[in-house]
């Protein structure tokens, strides 16, 4: 490819990107606040440009050849029913889509394989373990040992290492402004790095269905400055109230809820809660509670292997 | 005595519901009252039961298809509106959590397996013995079994709206969501059962139809000279006999997951529910190829016949049938890219899922390239067919948009996965299944239907689907999820919210201008005289409309692609014609009233487990297991039907 159809590209690409993320900042997708969603932004200007490459010809081709070849009294153009070979046309379409597959295949897979990776390598990541229940997110510190529902707060400018899991039927845990979403599952911990460049509320909501109270199951993750969140914390742990096993019970039952902030939790709760809903089935499950560093967190009997963080 | 009654009326029809539920009650009583009374006022019992029920007739079983498919997508479109209804303001009041989450749970599950796979079945019965010169398919009986298992498997599954509870889990049901622990009512059950029942009947389908291409043709038609809605036949019983035992295996599991607590997909006890998914979705991809690729092969014919003009690219088209089926065995994993497999698999996922997209790019520009040099005239097939080329570009371009794995992560579960979906079944498989109505229409019932009233449904349906679809592309990318039945009203979603309710409504008044144009075109309908309405290419339009009972007094034998084409051209039709020397004596298989009493037993049964009524189930699998007894001891399953009875009816069809 020249360099003259590279910047061509670029300028339609920068042109379809504005005329989207121009026009509305409503578009939450297209307006990432982070490096994750920024990645996955890109991705999605650059598939929908190389698509483009095949749907406008056809467009056009299509307008152009119905138009022409209508069959109406006194159409001069030609008539061959029998032509319907021809080696170069089909080499081309046969040969455009794979260039743009064999494109957007490459740095689809680079994406895929960057995207494991925690944002930005310099800072200290923090640990956020996420919970899914009926029909609420429950939030845990295990830094900071606070924890919160339905809202989280986290520091800007700091990846966040989102641990994922159910104590409900599978949920997606989705904040589109940040990153793409990544499913949590009962018995399981999964794990979604993301990241917040500038502080800002942003919308998140669970992604895949859990049943009647699915709708409800929105939630804010509120980026603040370091500073901001050291302040949080603290207030977090002198205000808020404990969660207490109890507590968790209730919290189980289904339910919608608005937003709640918790000075403590039971220890290991996170773990146990995967432990109990299958997790101890799993052999690579057992290396679990290795990011978090808490001592004493691996229930009784359970095998310690090492590893670092979450399976898969 | 009343207490009783009261409880058994709340428990399962559900009357402690409310006016949706008596409304739906008393019409479909009065459906069934007048079906009754109009059968009995016109002695029609005994014509219903020697012509239609007992029929092995492979003409006959694609009309009940039709008329099956044709009223799934009423009920699946119904549902379609409310869910519409209930989505055009945010925080609407109109449906309930619980009422939305059954109504897409069986949208969803009737467009897919009980609209769309009769629809194409349909196809497969009417065209494709006549279209490779074939008296009926490989087992006529088995055909009938197969089509009495796809009726009751709908039925049972839709008389959940009315006995018990429809399924809530969504049309994918993954577990655990779908385990007794969180959906403990009979819906579940119904959706396992119905869908199981028929996808027997699917299967031995795939089977039957397979079998039929392979063994069936007339002489001369070797494959390549099979018509393109042939071959893509061919492929879709090939992924229906690969695909549809996952499927059935997964189905099977989760039933006893549910009626016999095994733990086949919970956590606990060591099972998986990934598993599920995983099944699912190896039935469920190679699924929407199988319902798009004789969408293709409609599109394929009604090109080449409206253009006046040879199939672009014969080998291409077969060649990107036959990749099309392979590799969609290879992408399954795209539906689930956010869960966890790790980069190298889904890279594997993303790139064979976007390769997909090369030959189906192909088959596009070879129908363009059909046309060009052509003549085309604008008949209803040919609209629709015209409609699905941008319809499905767009369809498919998200589509590749969505295989890119990392973008997927944003796109999933959203609106946006919504409108690509919509756009490729929606623009593929139900505007092909449509002109591919309009274009056989005439063949199956020796009338077209009226053109006017066509052309009025095709721009209502249209501009209903681009207004309806579009907007979701952009609700998706504004974060909006699947499967809320309220939304928050701060999040800038609401016109285009509304601005799609009023598509879909647009839609609804297309599909009614369709019903109109049938009621109409049966009194008022074009006669086709010729045969050949469309000025055709391939066999089928050789024969009159209908087709005799036995499709060919003798069988032709096949010296070219366009056969009927090439002999219309050259003033050579007579060859097609029989001569009376040459027509013998015809075996025909023998109607029986075994395969519908079969359905019944697998309904009697299937509606047992649903309920964890043991003695039912029993007494219904009973009932099959005698069935497929009684077919072993009948010995004389065919009937002779002489030569001069066949002469007789060609001189009165004028042929000869
Ligand atoms: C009039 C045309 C149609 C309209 C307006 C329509 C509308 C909808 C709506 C509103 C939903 C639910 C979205 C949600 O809440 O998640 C839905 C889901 C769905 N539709 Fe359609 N639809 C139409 C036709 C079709 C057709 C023709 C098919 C298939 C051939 C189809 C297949 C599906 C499937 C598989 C789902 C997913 C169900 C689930 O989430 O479990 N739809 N549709
Ligand atoms: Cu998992
Ligand atoms: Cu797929």
């Amino acid at each position: 490819m020249s360099a003259g159809h590279k910047s061509l590209l670029l300028v339609v690409g920068a042109a379809a990107a504005l005329f989207l993320s121009g026009c509305s900042p409503n578009y939450l997708v297209l307006n990432p606040a982070g490096p994750v969603g920024r990645e996955e932004m890109h991705l999605i200007v650059l598939s929908t440009v190389l698509v483009l490459a095949v749907v406008i010809p056809v467009f056009v081709l299509l307008a152009f050849i119905v138009w022409r070849y209508r069959d109406r009294p006194g159409n001069p153009a030609a008539y061959r029913p029998e032509w319907s070979e021809s080696r170069i046309l089909e080499i081309v379409w046969w040969g455009i889509p794979i260039i743009i597959v064999g494109v957007l295949g490459f740095y689809t897979a680079k994406t895929t394989f960057a995207l494991t990776e925690p944002p930005e390598s310099s800072t200290q990541p923090l640990t956020i373990q996420v919970t899914s229940l009926n029909w609420k997110w429950l939030f845990q510190y295990p830094g900071q040992g606070v924890a919160t529902v339905n809202y989280c707060e986290i520091p800007v400018g700091v990846p966040v290492q989102f641990e994922l899991t159910a104590d409900s039927p599978m949920n997606s845990f989705w904040v589109p402004q940040l990153g793409g979403q990544e499913y949590a599952m009962p018995g399981m911990a999964m794990r979604l790095w993301l990241q917040a460049d500038k502080p800002g509320t942003y919308y998140g909501h669970g992604a895949n269905f859990t049943g009647e109270g699915f709708a409800h199951m929105g939630f804010n993750v509120v980026a603040v400055s370091q500073k901001d969140f050291d302040q949080w914390v603290s207030k977090a742990k002198s205000t808020g109230q404990a969660l207490t096993e109890a507590g968790y019970q209730q919290l189980k039952k289904p339910g919608v809820m608005g937003t709640a902030t918790y000075s403590s939790y039971p220890p290991g709760l996170f773990h146990d809660t995967v432990w109990t809903n299958g997790g101890r089935y799993d052999p690579k499950m057992a290396g679990m509670g290795g990011t978090d560093g808490r001592a004493g967190m691996m229930p009784k009997g359970a095998a310690s292997m090492p590893g670092t963080g979450a399976p898969k | 005595m009343s207490e009783t009654l009261r409880n058994f009326a709340n428990t399962y029809l559900m009357w402690n519901e409310g006016p949706l539920i008596w409304g739906s009650d008393v019409l479909i009583l009065l459906t069934i009252i007048g079906i009754v009374g109009v059968l009995t006022y016109f002695k029609k019992w005994r014509w219903l039961w020697d012509e239609w029920l007992t029929t092995v007739d492979h003409k006959r079983i694609g009309i009940m298809y039709l008329i099956a498919a044709l009223l799934m997508l009423f009920r699946g479109g119904v549902d379609a509106e409310l869910l519409r209804t209930q989505l055009a303001i945010p925080g609407n009041h109109f449906l309930d959590a619980a009422h939305y989450d059954q109504i897409f749970t069986t949208h969803g599950t009737i467009m897919i397996l009980f609209m769309a796979m009769p629809f194409i079945f349909a196809l497969f019965n009417i065209v494709v013995p006549l279209q490779i010169g074939a008296r009926d398919v490989a087992f006529p009986y088995l055909n009938a079994v197969s089509f009495w298992l796809f009726f009751f498997g709908a039925l049972l599954f839709n008389i959940s709206f009315v006995f018990g509870g429809s399924p809530d889990a969504g049309w994918v049901s993954y577990p655990p969501l779908s385990e007794l622990g969180f959906d403990p009512g009979p819906g579940e059950n119904y959706y396992l059962l119905g869908i199981q029942i028929s996808g027997i009947g699917s299967i031995a389908t795939g089977i039957n139809f397979l079998a039929t291409i392979l063994k069936m043709r007339a002489p001369g038609m070797s494959l390549m000279r099979m018509p393109l809605f042939t071959w893509s036949v061919l492929g879709a019983c090939i992924m229906i006999i690969f695909a549809f035992p996952a499927l059935t295996v997964a189905l099977a599991l989760l039933l006893l997951d549910r009626v016999a607590g095994t733990h086949f997909f919970t956590m606990l006890h060591g099972g998986n529910p990934a598993m599920f998914v995983n099944l699912f979705w190896i039935w469920g991809h190679p699924e929407v190829y199988i319902v798009v690729l004789p969408a293709f092969g409609v599109f394929s014919e009604v090109v080449a016949t409206f253009a006046r003009k040879r199939i672009f690219g014969y080998a291409s088209m077969v060649s990107s049938l036959i990749l099309i089926s392979v590799i969609s065995y290879f992408v399954w994993v795209h539906h689930f890219f956010t869960m966890g497999a790790g980069p190298d698999v889904n890279t594997f996922f993303a790139i064979a899922s976007m390769a997909v997209g090369i030959p189906t790019g192909v088959k596009v520009f070879n129908w363009l390239f059909t046309m060009w040099r052509g003549r085309i005239r604008l008949s209803l097939p040919m609209m629709w067919t015209l409609a699905f080329i941008p319809t499905f570009a767009i369809g498919g371009a998200t589509g590749v948009m969505l295989a890119v794995a990392p973008a997927d992560y944003q796109y999933h579960n959203s609106y946006f996965l919504i409108a690509h979906f919509h756009q490729t079944l929606i623009g593929g498989v139900v505007f092909g299944m449509l002109a591919g109505m309009y274009y056989w229409w005439p063949k199956m019932f020796g009338f077209k239907l009226d053109e006017r009233l066509g052309r009025w449904a095709f721009w209502f349906f249209n501009i209903g689907f681009y207004i309806c679809f579009m907007p979701q592309y952009a609700l998706g990318l504004m974060g909006m999820q699947r499967r809320m039945y309220v939304y928050p009203a701060d999040m800038g979603w609401n016109t285009l919210n509304l601005v799609s309710t009023i598509g879909a409504y647009l839609m609804g008044i297309g599909f009614l201008f369709i019903v109109a144009q049938v009621v109409y075109s049966i009194r008022h309908g074009e006669r086709d005289l010729t045969g050949d309405p469309w000025d055709g290419r391939t066999l089928e339009w050789s024969l009159p409309s209908p087709a005799p009972h036995y499709n060919f007094a003798v069988i032709p034998v096949v010296t070219d692609r366009d056969m009927w084409w090439i002999l219309k051209r050259e003033g050579r039709e007579e060859e097609l014609m029989p001569r009376p020397e040459e027509v013998k004596d015809i075996h025909m298989p023998k109607n029986s009233g075994v395969p519908f009493l079969m359905g019944v037993c697998f309904f009697v049964g299937g509606f047992g487990v649903v309920f964890n009524w043991w003695w039912l189930a029993v007494a219904g699998l009973a009932g099959v297991l005698l069935s497929l007894l009684s077919r072993s001891f009948q010995y004389e399953e065919e009937y002779s039907l002489p030569a001069e009875k066949v002469i007789e009816t060609e001189i009165s069809l004028g042929r000869l």
